[in-house]
């Protein structure tokens, strides 16, 4: 923490949004896990704190809990970066499942089951090599591609699931379906995924 | 024998977004210890949050500091929790309330053949969370269904219309199924139960345990 003292007063802002180069990002996050790299975390900092706070507007909190919780969300990838093991899950996967369980936690004041994924249990190296890196950008691309193909109705209830909180009976309330149809969207929505992702299991 | 009843997608899919409750997220990680296939899927569904988290659109932070941030000793939710030996009773995320084995448990009569213990939620959480123990060839006590329900498998087995489920297998069915499952005859059965709604045990059930547990 120490070294730290020379970013005192270096001004946090947002930086152009979507599309985190997971690599570079990974890399980064092994700086941080490393050597306590805090220019390194500077810049992971300045590309995920921005959105993890919209994450939270968006579950709704106001905006100052929001950002509280995207600091948090910041400290605890600085706290556990050693933790993180450049496996199969990108550095973006990790963070969004750091932010989710502080959510459950704070926002929703429930336990968090969701363990986050750590990679110990995984097959992946500590160390991921130049083809596991690859297969990661390319997993990541072709999730974001399925899930920018995928019908409007489908991609909606995907949606609320994932980034306004609510649970499947929620959302059929919100959207005056069946319960029934909202399960099978978010099926359907997925076996789109899990199709798009085969070969790189 | 292996698993053959897994959660519905839809559910995990829930789970890995955090939208899925807490109880029923408690049996969905009870699940996933036993069974790597859908351990392998909620991690596949997260990096689907991941890439809907990817394309937020930022929302700028305050002119706050790095090192501002990093002096600020905010505290650190627990680690993960020791997850117990692989074949372990109890699965790992449960050991925490109730230990690594099913007969140190101080079970309570609910009515013949039955037996429970609540899990406790979080303050003010909406749902039911309990282990349930029933004495061979006992019907399963009915709940009152009103929201989404799972039940995992974790000694004997039981028969309902869907099949047979034994260690490791999830019944994820839709509120509207009525089912009876009945526990085998020769082992009984102890299962994990939660529901979204707070549990309702009908009938003669009923008259027995409302006074007792105050449902
Ligand atoms: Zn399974």
């Amino acid at each position: 923490m120490v070294q730290l003292a020379s970013y005192t007063h270096v001004p946090v802002s947002a930086c152009a949004h979507g599309m985190t180069s997971s690599t570079s990002m990974a890399d980064l996050l092994q700086r941080v896990a490393e050597s306590g790299d805090a220019e390194a975390f500077l810049k992971l900092f300045q590309s995920y704190a921005p959105r993890v706070k919209s994450y939270m507007i968006r579950q709704g909190a106001d905006a100052n809990t929001a950002e509280e919780l995207a600091q948090e969300t910041l400290m605890t990838v600085w706290r556990k970066a050693a933790l993180y093991s450049g496996e199969k899950g990108s550095a973006t996967t990790w963070i969004f499942t750091i932010a989710r369980n502080l959510r459950i936690d704070r926002l929703r004041r429930e336990t968090p089951w969701q363990e986050l994924p750590d990679g110990h249990d995984e097959e992946a190296s500590a160390d991921p090599s130049p083809e596991e890196l690859l297969s990661q950008k390319q997993r990541s691309a072709r999730v974001k591609s399925a899930l920018a193909e995928l019908p409007a109705d489908q991609h909606e209830v995907v949606l609320l699931s994932y980034i306004e909180g609510l649970s499947h009976s929620e959302i059929a309330e919100r959207l005056q379906l069946p319960l029934g149809t909202v399960k099978s969207r978010m099926r359907l929505a997925y076996q789109k995924v899990r199709e798009a992702v085969e070969d790189l299991r | 024998m292996p698993i053959i009843h897994h959660p519905d997608d839809a559910t995990l899919m829930s789970f890995a977004a955090g939208s899925l409750g807490e109880a029923l997220s408690a049996v969905i990680a009870s699940h996933i210890d036993l069974c790597p296939r859908c351990a392998a899927e909620v991690r596949q569904m997260e990096h689907v949050g991941a890439a809907l988290f990817d394309g937020l659109k930022p929302t700028g932070m305050s002119s706050l500091t790095v090192a501002s941030l990093l002096r600020h000793d905010v505290s650190v939710k627990a680690e993960r929790t020791e997850t117990e030996v692989a074949g372990g009773i109890v699965p790992g995320p449960l050991t925490r309330f109730v230990g690594a084995d099913l007969d140190q448990i101080p079970w309570k009569r609910l009515g013949i053949g039955v037996w429970h213990y609540p899990l406790p939620l979080s303050p003010g959480v909406k749902g039911d969370l309990r282990l349930l123990k029933v004495a061979p060839g006992q019907a399963m006590p009915e709940h009152g269904h009103g929201g989404a329900e799972l039940t995992l498998l974790l000694r004997g087995s039981y028969r309902d219309e869907v099949g047979t489920f034994r260690r490791g297998d999830v019944a994820d069915l839709d509120e509207d199924v009525e089912h009876r499952p009945v526990a085998s005859l020769d082992e009984g059965c102890i299962c994990l139960i939660a529901s979204e709604e707070k549990a309702r045990f009908r009938g003669l059930m009923a008259r027995l345990v409302q006074p007792l547990t105050g449902f």
